[in-house]
């Protein structure tokens, strides 16, 4: 808009540091995310060390660990604590959410931003203190929580670090809140004109669905979250029953407190979250199938309510977490039930995702094999689910390293696959630069391989019945002899993993400067963050305003001259 | 470009941005103190026979109720300060407004003489699962009275008030707004007040 000159001159601060522009905020959450990736993703290669060598030193940072070097059992289980917290609210969903979503969505819907700018910046920087506060706690006297990602008391009550911990997480959950707010009244509100509801990417649909279920399932927690502190803090029992013997004495508090309570809260959110981390990431397999098959999403509108009713669904599965609790054999009965329900919606996508393919040119780049690949790592993860979401199979696999596997292989080589294609995808719409395809590969392949590594042999552990969280990997249990050998295979693709991430960094950064310039469209893609310039413009995006006038999938059209209808184009 | 739909309604939604994203965020809260609230339920199952009602018996309903009325009232009032701006009526606007933050403030005085009762009896959140659902419900909800006072004092304050020189209809809609959060805080007191001092 050449008469809206009263843009001043931004100096590097108001620009990069305190902007308000959603691309800026993506790219701000995008770097954050992927460093918090990385360091969730170094605790853990601790981890394994002692996993498969227990109890010798670690080699180059064993003396950070203390004076032998050999990573302790309470050191062990912060880091355990650490690495699914991290990995969770700091790397996946603000990547997923907060970096896709804020870049992508409002060039996909052709607003100018989102609807409230300041917000958005206010929700990345809440993000944003969480995540300091998350990382000083490793350097407080008490040291970083060590109750789990999940937290659950009465031991959560006792253990040290926990408080830091719950401040970070209300930064945090603040963070996604109004995050959150302000992605549906974008969607509901900025489409440009033309822009149907059944015309938007699925991409959109499946961040809208994110939203919500961020909206509606993170309070819950925010009030359990209080009520904990309160237990710490206040000297309340909310979550302690009476007479509860902790080291050896009973533990003074005024009792009738339930720990059940904390499960049925922190469940009620973290299901959810699970769909909030898997949503997105269906969303860009989503765009980049339909892109590099040259035809539409087979069954984009099968797709779109399988989507609202998964959202739907997953507030009503949360107690499967909790077959164990002797909650009840008729709480069970349902929670299965409705848990069976569930994986319907999650088969639909990935239906039609497989037949989308059928009959398609398919281009094989280095987004499309993140997202192939996507296809069958999270129909491996989703279909192991099946025996846990059954009261019966539960009751032997519940709390093993069958679970691990089960739900690494929906978020990593899943989600985090489906991010890692998404950056491909839309490295050149952020930088007007491709990124390297030779290098792209060589990060795809041994990915692939080494996740496989590591999580497959969790679900042979799993089986024979060797639990999670074991400081030792289960070597003092006779039950786990036969297949303690895997911990040494899994460790090392793990290691194989780590050094397999170089040739994405320095794909990142030689792209940035010297990756092959591109016009707006690389890919012959018709969604409309494609008709703005690479990189948008600032605070306005498209150089003029918009009309829609198809919907997001008119590839290969017949009689068209070219494959594919952009849906700006009349 | 600015962001549309700021003051004037998007034709095909009915709605500004500012008023459905209020609806949202009270949709969220909703889900905050439902949690509380089932919490409460749990725990109420989960306790000895009698226990809640002997300590909630140990609350003042006299000072509750009186705090009722006076929540109610500013509900009206901030309903009025809107209306003010409506007719286009700046005083009106500053004088219901005013009476609002003043309910608002006895409201919190009130509270404080409930809470400080309860310390001097030595009754404290850990004294009873009921006095620590007591105290972390009535503290949450105080603070969002002070929240929403943060918000209605800027707005009342000249610093705040100016955008009705240059943009009224925005200014209203903020008022809407804010009037739209503070009659859920009321409202979450309506259910505090039975579930905590007559139950």
């Amino acid at each position: 808009m050449s008469h809206d000159s009263h843009h001043k001159k931004e100096n590097f601060i108001q620009k990069y540091i305190f902007s308000v522009d959603h691309k800026i905020i993506g790219l701000q959450y995008g770097i954050t995310s992927l460093l918090f990736l990385l360091f969730g993703f170094s605790l853990m290669l601790i981890m394994r060390w002692q996993l498969a060598y227990p109890e010798t030193p670690v080699p180059l940072i064993g003396s950070l660990l203390g004076e032998t070097g050999i990573l302790l059992p309470e050191i062990y289980n912060s880091l355990g604590a650490m690495h699914g917290t991290i990995m969770i609210f700091l790397g996946v969903v603000p990547l997923a959410v907060g970096a896709f979503g804020n870049y992508i969505v409002p060039l996909q819907i052709g607003a100018p931003d989102m609807a409230f700018p300041k917000l958005n910046a206010a929700s990345y920087w809440s993000f944003f203190v969480g995540g300091v506060i998350m990382l000083a706690s490793f350097f407080t006297p008490e040291g970083a929580a060590r109750s789990g990602w999940t937290s659950y008391p009465p031991l959560s009550i006792f253990e040290s670090g926990q408080t830091i911990w719950l401040l970070g997480m209300v930064f945090l959950i603040t963070s996604s809140l109004l995050g959150s707010i302000n992605f549906i009244v974008t969607i509901v509100q900025l489409r440009a004109p033309g822009l149907s509801w059944f015309r938007l990417p699925f991409f959109v649909w499946a961040q809208f669905v994110t939203s919500f279920l961020l909206v509606l399932a993170f309070p819950p927690l925010e009030a359990a979250a209080v009520l904990q502190l309160m237990d710490r803090v206040a000297g309340t029992s909310f979550f302690l029953p009476s007479g509860l013997v902790y080291a050896g004495s009973v533990v003074d508090v005024s009792g009738s407190g339930s720990p059940l309570l904390w499960q049925h809260l922190f469940w009620f959110l973290a299901h959810p979250e699970v769909y909030v981390l898997i949503l997105p990431a269906m969303g860009i397999v989503g765009e980049i199938l339909a892109n590099n098959t040259r035809k539409p999403l087979w069954g984009y509108k099968s797709m779109v309510y399988a989507a609202v009713f998964l959202g739907f669904m997953s507030f009503i599965v949360w107690a499967h977490h909790m077959f164990l609790t002797g909650m009840g054999t008729t709480m069970s009965a349902f929670f299965q039930t409705t848990t069976m329900i569930i994986s319907i919606p999650s088969v639909v996508i990935l239906t039609a995702f497989f037949i989308s393919l059928w009959g398609g040119s398919i281009r094989f780049n280095t987004p499309m094999l993140f997202a192939l690949s996507f296809l069958p790592m999270f129909g491996i993860g989703g279909l192991t689910g099946l025996p846990l979401g059954i009261g019966a199979s539960d009751i032997h696999l519940h709390d093993t390293y069958y679970v691990i596997g089960h739900f690494h292989y929906v978020v990593a080589p899943g989600t985090i696959f489906a991010l890692f294609a998404g950056i491909y995808y839309w490295f050149p719409k952020v930088t007007g630069r491709k990124m390297s395809e030779a290098l792209g590969k060589l990060h795809f392949w041994p990915s692939l391989v080494f996740m496989n590594g590591i999580f497959m042999p969790m679900f042979i552990q799993g089986l024979a019945g060797v639990s999670r969280r074991l400081y030792d990997g289960g070597q003092i249990y006779a039950h786990a002899q036969g297949v303690l050998e895997w911990n040494e295979f899994m460790s090392i693709s793990a290691f194989c993993l780590a050094a397999a991430q170089i040739p994405f960094i320095l794909n990142v950064l030689m792209s940035l400067f010297n990756g092959q310039k591109v016009d707006r469209n690389p890919w012959g893609a018709t969604t409309v963050e494609w008709s703005a310039p690479s990189p948008p413009l600032p605070h306005v995006n498209f150089e003029e305003p918009l009309e829609i006038y198809r919907g997001p999938y008119e590839y290969s059209v017949p009689g068209e001259n070219k494959d594919f209808l952009p849906q700006t184009v009349k | 470009m600015q962001v549309p739909y700021v003051v004037d309604e998007r034709p095909d939604t009915g709605l500004i941005n500012s008023k459905l994203a209020i609806w949202i965020f009270l949709a969220s809260e909703v889900m905050l103190f439902g949690g509380l609230f089932s919490a409460y339920v749990f725990l109420r199952m989960a306790a000895p026979e009698g226990d809640f009602a002997y300590w909630g018996s140990k609350l003042s309903i006299p000072m509750a109720t009186i705090n009722t009325l006076v929540l109610i009232t500013s509900s009206v009032t901030v309903v009025l300060s809107w209306a003010s701006l409506k007719l286009k009526d700046f005083e009106k606007y500053k004088l219901y407004m005013g009476l609002t933050l003043l309910c608002a403030s006895i409201f919190l005085v009130i509270k404080y003489f409930e809470y400080t009762g309860k310390f001097h009896h030595e009754i404290y959140p850990s004294s009873s699962t009921f006095m620590g659902i007591y105290f972390t419900l009535t503290g949450l909800h105080g603070l969002h009275i002070i929240g929403g006072m943060i918000v209605m004092g800027y707005m009342w304050l000249p610093m705040g008030s100016k955008l009705w020189d240059t943009d009224p209809d925005h200014f209203t809609n903020r008022v809407e707004t804010a009037g739209l959060y503070w009659h859920f805080v009321d409202l979450v007191w309506i259910f505090l007040f039975p579930i905590l001092y007559l139950l």
